[in-house]
């Protein structure tokens, strides 16, 4: 309940600012924001089983966005970036595909 | 990435974290559980942080349209893109402009060519009397009052006619084509098999003076008619304009 309500404020913020984003984070914002995606999946995953802990969420939350843009930025430094942000989305794609999966057979036992 | 998958995984977190037990009853319970602590403040943070990042990142997607968030080897393969289509399309444009060019002489030829046949088939229609004809020319009256001038005399008139450029004529009703030929009965006078009657009226499209000249030179046709006796005569009168009017029915190709 606090996630939606803390999402819906920032979607709200985010919305009401119209902020533009500095050239330099362009590429990095949409993997920084699939990444946090994946934290939060994985947090309402472990909440529903219930072994949530508010340090290991925070901790992983900031480590998979800041993990993420350095890949991408490494791979920006040798050429390779769209490649690799391509593969930071298709693994962060499939672990949320697993972890919504998770959530769902706990939440209709289907 | 490593750091989420023992949390979501493992059961040592569940072994470190034991004030959050398993909800009792429903799952359901367990999202909506709220609980007003520091830590639950920085997850709320956290989650807001995202939603904020989300709309962001919307945005700008929009706005820019792609290009401008794009990376440089991505502007690149872009760039060489439009470029090889550039070419092709150039390529193209080339080529259909030369067909056009092609295509457009090919249709001047064409009309030329029609106009060409178009003028022939007029020629040839005045020359075979199908077509009526109008122009310049003469007026050959032979008047015979007793009917001494014969069908020879005729036909040296239109000979002398011919030779002197007429274009086509017509003597009486009847058109004068290549075989004209006249007769002459106990009915009188016939051209093409037409009964004619005196006086013999040959109208002739050709250049008036050299026309008139001919039928009057000495010997020519007036002196011929003369020389027939009988009152015949022969009057010649030039005019601007003229018209052959009698046709002949056009004649299938055997």
């Amino acid at each position: 309940m606090i996630i939606l309500l803390a999402l819906a404020v920032g979607i709200g913020v985010g919305l009401y600012v119209e902020p533009t984003v500095p050239l330099g984070l362009q590429p990095y914002l949409p993997i920084a924001v699939v990444a946090a995606l994946d934290a939060l999946f994985g947090a309402v995953r472990a909440q529903l089983e219930g072994i949530f802990d508010d340090k290991v969420f925070v901790v992983s939350f900031i480590a998979n966005v800041l993990v993420a843009a350095l890949i991408v930025f490494l791979g920006d430094q040798i050429g390779v970036g769209g490649q690799l942000s391509t593969g930071v989305v298709v693994v962060f794609g499939i672990r949320i595909f697993s972890n919504a999966a998770a959530i769902r057979r706990h939440l209709f036992r289907a | 990435m490593p750091d989420t998958k023992p949390r979501t995984t493992s059961a040592a977190d569940s072994d470190t974290a034991p004030e959050v037990s398993p909800a009792p009853g429903s799952p359901w319970r367990a999202l909506v559980r709220l609980r007003a602590t520091r830590a639950q403040a920085i997850v709320a943070l956290l989650c807001g942080l995202l939603g904020f990042a989300l709309v962001t990142q919307v945005h700008t997607h929009e706005s820019s349209g792609g290009l401008a968030a794009a990376r440089q080897e991505d502007l690149i393969g872009i760039l060489n893109d439009l470029s090889a289509r550039e070419d092709r399309l150039r390529t193209e444009i080339d080529g259909l402009e030369t067909s056009r060019a092609r295509l457009l002489s090919g249709s001047d030829q064409r009309q030329a060519a029609l106009e060409e046949a178009q003028r022939r088939a007029q020629t040839l229609g005045i020359v075979a009397g199908t077509i009526a004809a109008q122009g310049p020319g003469i007026v050959l009256t032979i008047d015979d009052p007793k009917r001494t001038v014969g069908s020879d005399v005729l036909l040296d008139a239109m000979e002398e006619l011919r030779d002197a450029g007429a274009e086509t004529m017509q003597v009486g009703s009847v058109r004068v084509v290549a075989s004209t030929y006249f007769t002459q009965g106990a009915d009188g006078m016939a051209a093409d098999g037409q009964p004619l009657q005196a006086p013999y009226r040959f109208i002739v499209i050709g250049d008036p003076r050299t026309l008139a000249a001919a039928m009057t030179i000495p010997g020519g046709v007036i002196d011929t008619v003369a020389a027939a006796g009988g009152g015949a005569k022969a009057a010649v009168a030039s005019s601007n304009h003229l018209v052959v009017s009698a046709l002949r029915p056009p004649q299938r190709a055997r």
